[in-house]
């Protein structure tokens, strides 16, 4: 049975693809799933940096597609996982090194390998967003309660609808003191405004920084209350119903808050 | 090499150019809207005239940052296709006289700009106002190349984070000799520095070793001035409203003094906002 | 509660603005972003108001404009006459109608774009809003 591929997007750049996508993987691969995660961002690749694997590269994306090795030459394992592998970017290239169609056929591929490909899209919606969806047969879009990013989001939304793609919401670094004070956009909202399911809710912490700073995805952590926050997407991802917050308008800041002090 | 120019790029020459400046960065999420936001009000607050280019094409956020988002009847694409005059696509700050917008297509494509329309398009606004600043969009591929084109300065924002750096070094690489780009470090959190969970503002310009134009700390206040369209460069009580003067004062030539605080593993600050010496 | 007593003094809290003005911006990003959606809604529009009075189709001006408060619809509908052949679908006094207007109207029979064949609406959308290009118009194309 072939892999499911998922493509994490956002549309506005910095809301936390790439660690969303790491994380997200890493719980997946602590529960037993065989993970392969894809870096589509060539020319600016980041998921080696923030997995702390950027040493151990010797082959690209586009030196996969371009023939010049094998595609399991082109895998890094990482050896802190039973099984998390990357498939690194190209830095020294353009977007257009390569086609939708060769995407989709190395995530075709990779997707006999495994149970999950993960792909982190690039910031945006031109070249680099297309080859990356091209890929994938469902989507995650990423997003902060900010009006910026919700509006990208969007836009995002209707591009992953012009494509058929089924889609789910990660709402990302909220900050439940703003949102009780009225001065940041409650999860409600924002999944009201875009019409999106919830697959997420991710608060805003700062030993994220410090995590994507020493390589380290939260899940290897010990008291992180992330940890448990990122495994909840990853079972939800494999399908179970797992309580989040209640999106009721009655005491929802209440719940919202103690759901996530409980972690 | 078109024999008429267009429309919008027929004004008399006046007797001094404006200065085109882009803001960039190559990661996304770092502060570039907010900081050509903010620039361009501290701009216009000296009393210089200034236009901020959206250069977003699809994704555009310089209106809603600004506020303005529903005064937008035109954008760049309108104008470089003669759609509309550069008058009808400018749209008028609400706050300044001296400050205006020219908004990006939301519905079309980045490669719908013409590149070498675009750099007249900048040659033209900078035949009318002191400034143009121009809100690059993330990435490096053609949003990024229209974006830069027609631009002689460079600003590029970063965080203090490992993607961001990386990306900056990407992007100077890119932007190659004709740029001297000046560097804003944007979003420190000094208790967070100071607990060496952070990269420092010493750690990421002995990487990118930059001519540092500002640093900005990081302040919930930057959410719900976005949220409410008004940027934090339109206040006088808050520090990262300092640091965007400062940096403005910079820009114009004049010699703001730096801080008694030292760029340190320990940096600490109570302002928030400090401000760099050329190398 | 803190909402609550903002709003009693008048004071609204940047959050709420923020999803007000998220509403206004996005419904007019859909709207741009569904050319099609909205010459069918023009065509319809005419088409009722053909119905009672004579129009002049090649001088209609249908657009949106923002305003402070929201977004507006803006219709401008020369007309030339009253239309004495009541409750006739069609818009015009065909009698009338000329070898020039005739192939007008068939042009844009034939430009009416057919939604593709399984195609849904989005259902989650409020509002009847819908996303993306030409593929995603839900409705059934409109009678010309």
């Amino acid at each position: 049975m072939s892999a499911r591929k998922i493509v994490f997007t956002s549309g506005k750049g910095g809301v936390g693809k790439t660690t969303t996508t790491v994380n997200v993987g890493a719980a997946l691969a602590k529960r037993g799933q065989r993970v392969i995660l894809v870096d589509a961002d060539i020319g600016l690749r980041n998921l080696d940096l923030v997995l702390g694997l950027e040493k151990r590269i010797v082959f690209d994306l586009v030196e996969v597609v371009e023939g010049r090795c094998q595609l399991r030459q082109a895998l890094i394992k990482d050896k802190r996982f039973e099984s998390l592998s990357i498939l690194p970017a190209a830095q020294t290239r353009d977007k257009d090194a390569v086609t939708e169609e060769q995407m989709a056929h190395v995530m075709d591929e990779l997707a006999g390998m495994c149970d999950y490909v993960l792909i982190d899209c690039p910031a945006g919606i031109e070249g680099g967003f297309r080859n990356a969806i091209a890929g994938a047969s469902e989507a995650v879009v990423v997003t902060t309660p900010e009006v910026s990013a919700i509006r990208d989001a969007d836009r995002v939304i209707g591009k992953l609808g012009e494509r058929k793609l089924p889609m789910r919401l990660i709402v990302n670094r909220i900050r439940p003191d703003m949102v009780r004070s009225g001065d940041m956009l409650s999860v409600e909202d924002v999944c009201e405004i875009l019409s999106a399911e919830l697959l997420g809710i991710v608060p805003d912490d700062e030993e994220i920084i410090d995590t994507t700073n020493k390589g380290e995805p939260v899940v290897l952590g010990e008291t992180n209350r992330l940890r448990g926050i990122y495994d909840k997407i990853a079972r939800r991802l494999e399908g179970e119903l797992v309580e989040f917050t209640n999106l009721d308008n009655t005491g929802f800041l209440g719940r919202l808050f103690g759901a996530l002090k409980a972690g | 090499m078109h024999e008429l120019k267009p429309e919008f790029a027929s004004t008399p020459a006046p007797a001094k150019l404006g200065r085109a400046i882009v803001i960039t960065s190559g990661k996304g999420g770092v502060g570039k809207t907010t900081t050509t936001a903010n620039l361009g009000t501290a701009l216009a607050k000296r009393g210089a005239s200034v236009v901020l280019v959206d250069a977003d094409v699809g994704l555009r956020n310089l209106d809603i940052v600004m506020g303005l988002e529903s005064r937008v009847k035109h954008h760049v694409l309108d104008v470089l296709e003669e759609k509309a005059t550069l008058d009808e696509a400018l749209v008028r700050d609400k706050h300044s006289q001296k400050l205006n917008l020219l908004a990006a297509a939301q519905t079309r494509e980045k490669d719908d700009v013409d590149t070498e329309k675009m750099r007249l398009l900048i040659e033209s606004l900078r035949e009318r106002f002191d400034y143009v600043l121009i809100d690059c969009p993330a990435g490096i591929e053609m949003g990024f190349k229209n974006a830069v084109v027609g631009a002689q300065e460079a600003i590029v924002v970063c965080t203090p984070e490992v993607s961001a750096v990386r990306d900056v070094d990407r992007v100077v690489g890119l932007l190659g000799n004709a740029f001297s780009p000046q560097l804003i470090i944007n979003r420190v959190r000094p208790q967070l520095v100071k607990k060496g969970k952070m990269l420092s503002v010493d750690d990421v310009n002995s990487i990118l070793r930059l001519p540092l134009l500002g640093v900005i700390a990081d302040e919930p206040d930057v959410i719900v001035s976005t949220n409410k369209g008004e940027p934090l460069a339109l206040r006088t009580d808050t520090a990262t409203a300092a640091a965007y003067h400062a940096i403005a004062a910079r820009i114009a030539g004049e010699d703001v003094p730096a801080p008694t605080v030292e760029y340190k593993e320990s940096f600490v600050s109570k302002l928030g906002a400090f401000f760099g010496g050329r190398r | 509660m803190i909402e609550f007593l903002n709003k009693l003094f008048g004071r609204q809290n940047s959050g709420a603005t923020a999803k007000e003005r998220l509403r206004l911006v996005l419904m007019s990003d859909h709207l741009s972003l569904a050319p099609e959606m909205i010459e069918a809604m023009k065509r319809d529009l005419v088409d009722v108001i053909s119905r009672y009075v004579e129009v002049d189709r090649e001088k209609i001006d249908v657009h949106f404009e923002q305003e402070n408060n929201g977004l507006a619809m803006l219709a401008n509908i020369p007309i030339t006459g009253v239309n004495r052949d009541g409750g006739n679908g069609s818009g015009g006094n065909k009698a009338e109608e000329t070898p020039d207007t005739r192939d007008e109207h068939r042009a844009e029979e034939v430009e009416a774009p057919q939604p593709a064949a399984g195609q849904r609406r989005r259902k989650r959308r409020k509002g009847g809003q819908h996303h993306g290009g030409a593929s995603q118009t839900g409705s059934p194309a409109p009678a010309t």
